[in-house]
């Protein structure tokens, strides 16, 4: 019952989101602001982890093709496949959601039980859409950017480590990447993108905005946020990919 | 002039007001007395709308808050300045942007004369040189002035204050209250004050309404306030030992 309840409020939030707005250049500043620090905030995260797991991925690949049949181009190619498809959308999702989910939560959770909302709400401003606006319009806008970046991180971590450790030379490695490829995967990738990052904006705003009581409540309200948006981030995963792959 | 009738609200089962009613004079200060806990910060949020009521009626000037459309209620509520219990200031700007913001969003003011605004406010609260400031770097008492600030640089219509003066030195706390008291005469408008400080009540206190437990017990001015004849109301007033050694004066 209590799903349906939150569930329903969280519709009644989106809706209030869209509806009795301020004017367009309140909201120019503020979603600019949210992308600084959204987007550069990420961006050494995002680097460093797709890096490494694209490294992790060639080095993983390389040691389970054995047979000397398989060419060697093969394991650039597995992981184009993988990093494009799975590893930059869904899993810095995860990260995304950890790092920049969390901050929404407990920032508006803060702004909650100090009744700093309360003070922009009795000023006649819709303190939804004034708050919580600027960050979904930002995370839409950045995140799939963080994507793209994370996307060539990751290829760019198993090129370097199959240089250094001779398991997978320059040119084979390039020539992997591009071998049969498909653009469609990208868009895909891409639409994957503005998919979770509405959904973890959304969410991790929505539990922050609703938090009630003290600063315990607010540890609740931002672990609750990485929760429900990591769960979102997978139910959507799997069901874009039932939808634009199958 | 703000009128209330039959304000009731409760928390799950826990009844905090019970059917208050009463008006607010236009170019008073209106106090809301009680002691802790017995909903005087509940009944300031429900007269501006930040909590929903279970029942009852709130008007301003003759305009009905309560059954007002969103743009109605956004109307009247850009003619409100508040301050909260916990000065409630954005703690991701300084107080400058603080104090700054309602002309931001709500007016059409140049830079600078929103600057001059701004500079003018501190200075009347008391404080000067603390616009860079962030709130995280001034005192409480100092964050309680910046709020005040914030309420009125729109020049509001209706001023509500929650405890301008808890945390306050007494001198500060008295700057305070006359500082509130000279915005309301000067610019008419109708303010509401919540206190439980007996000093702000004999200074400020135009028009007093007794809270007890969720009742309104009393009602009337500071001259009436020491012979209420409320036995609860006089546990309140002579609490405080200078005010009983004024009583076994009398
Ligand atoms: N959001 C809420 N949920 C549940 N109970 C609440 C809520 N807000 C207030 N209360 C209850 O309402 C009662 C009145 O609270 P209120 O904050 O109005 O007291 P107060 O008169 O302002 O006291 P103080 O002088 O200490 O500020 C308290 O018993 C409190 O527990
Ligand atoms: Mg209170």
């Amino acid at each position: 019952m209590k799903f349906f309840y939150e569930v329903g409020r969280y519709f009644i939030f989106l809706r209030s989101l869209f509806i009795n707005r301020e004017s367009f250049k309140t909201y120019y500043h503020l979603v600019l602001e949210e992308c600084l620090s959204i987007g550069v905030g990420s961006l050494f995260l995002v680097v460093l982890v797709s890096t490494f797991i694209g490294a992790v991925s060639t080095v993983q690949t390389a040691y389970n093709l054995v047979s000397p049949l398989i060419p060697r181009y093969v394991i650039a190619q597995v992981v184009r496949e993988m990093t494009v498809l799975e590893l930059a959308p869904t899993i810095m999702a995860i990260i995304y959601a950890g790092k920049v989910g969390s901050s929404m939560a407990g920032g508006l959770g803060t702004m909650r039980i100090t009744e700093q909302i309360d003070a922009v709400e009795v000023m006649g401003i819709n303190s939804i859409s004034y708050l919580v606006l600027p960050k979904i319009i930002a995370s839409v806008l950045m995140y799939p950017l963080l994507v793209v970046i994370a996307g060539f991180c990751s290829l760019f971590g198993g090129y370097l480590i199959g240089a250094a450790t001779g398991i997978i030379t320059p040119p084979e490695y390039i020539f992997g990447i591009r071998f049969v490829f498909n653009e469609f995967t990208i868009t895909f990738a891409l639409i994957k993108s503005v998919a979770f990052a509405f959904l973890i904006s959304s969410i991790s705003s929505f539990k922050g905005f609703y938090t009630q009581g003290g600063a315990l409540e607010v540890g609740i309200a931002t672990t609750g946020a990485v929760t429900n948006s990591v769960i979102a981030v997978l139910i959507a995963d799997y069901l874009l990919a039932q939808l634009l792959l199958a | 002039m703000i009128k209330i009738k039959d304000i009731s609200k409760s928390f799950d089962d826990k009844v905090v007001l019970e059917s208050i009613s009463g008006e607010f004079q236009k170019g008073k200060c209106n106090l809301i007395i009680g002691s802790s806990g017995t909903g005087k910060s509940v009944l300031l949020k429900c007269i501006v709308g930040l909590i929903a009521v279970d029942g009852g009626k709130v008007f301003y000037d003759m305009r009905n808050f309560s059954d007002a459309d969103h743009d109605m209620k956004a109307e009247i509520r850009r003619e409100i300045g508040m301050l909260f219990q916990g000065g409630a200031l954005f703690d991701s700007k300084t107080v400058e942007k603080n104090v700054m913001f309602p002309l931001d969003i709500l007016t059409k003011m140049k830079p600078d004369e929103k600057i001059d605004r701004v500079n003018f406010c501190l200075k009347r609260v008391g404080l000067e040189n603390v616009g860079k400031k962030m709130p995280s770097e001034i005192s409480g008492g100092m964050k309680k002035r910046v709020g005040i600030a914030r309420a009125i640089v729109n020049n509001p219509a209706y001023l509500f204050c929650d405890e301008p003066n808890s945390g306050l030195d007494p001198q500060t706390s008295i700057l305070i209250d006359e500082l509130i008291q000279d915005i309301t005469y000067e610019l008419n408008t109708t303010t509401i004050v919540v206190t439980h400080d007996m000093n702000s009540v004999m200074g400020m206190g135009d028009n007093i309404m007794y809270l007890y437990k969720g009742h309104k017990l009393w009602e009337g001015s500071k001259d009436d306030v020491t012979h209420s004849g409320v036995r609860e109301l006089d546990d309140f007033v002579f609490a405080n030992k200078v005010m009983s050694a004024l009583r076994d004066k009398l």
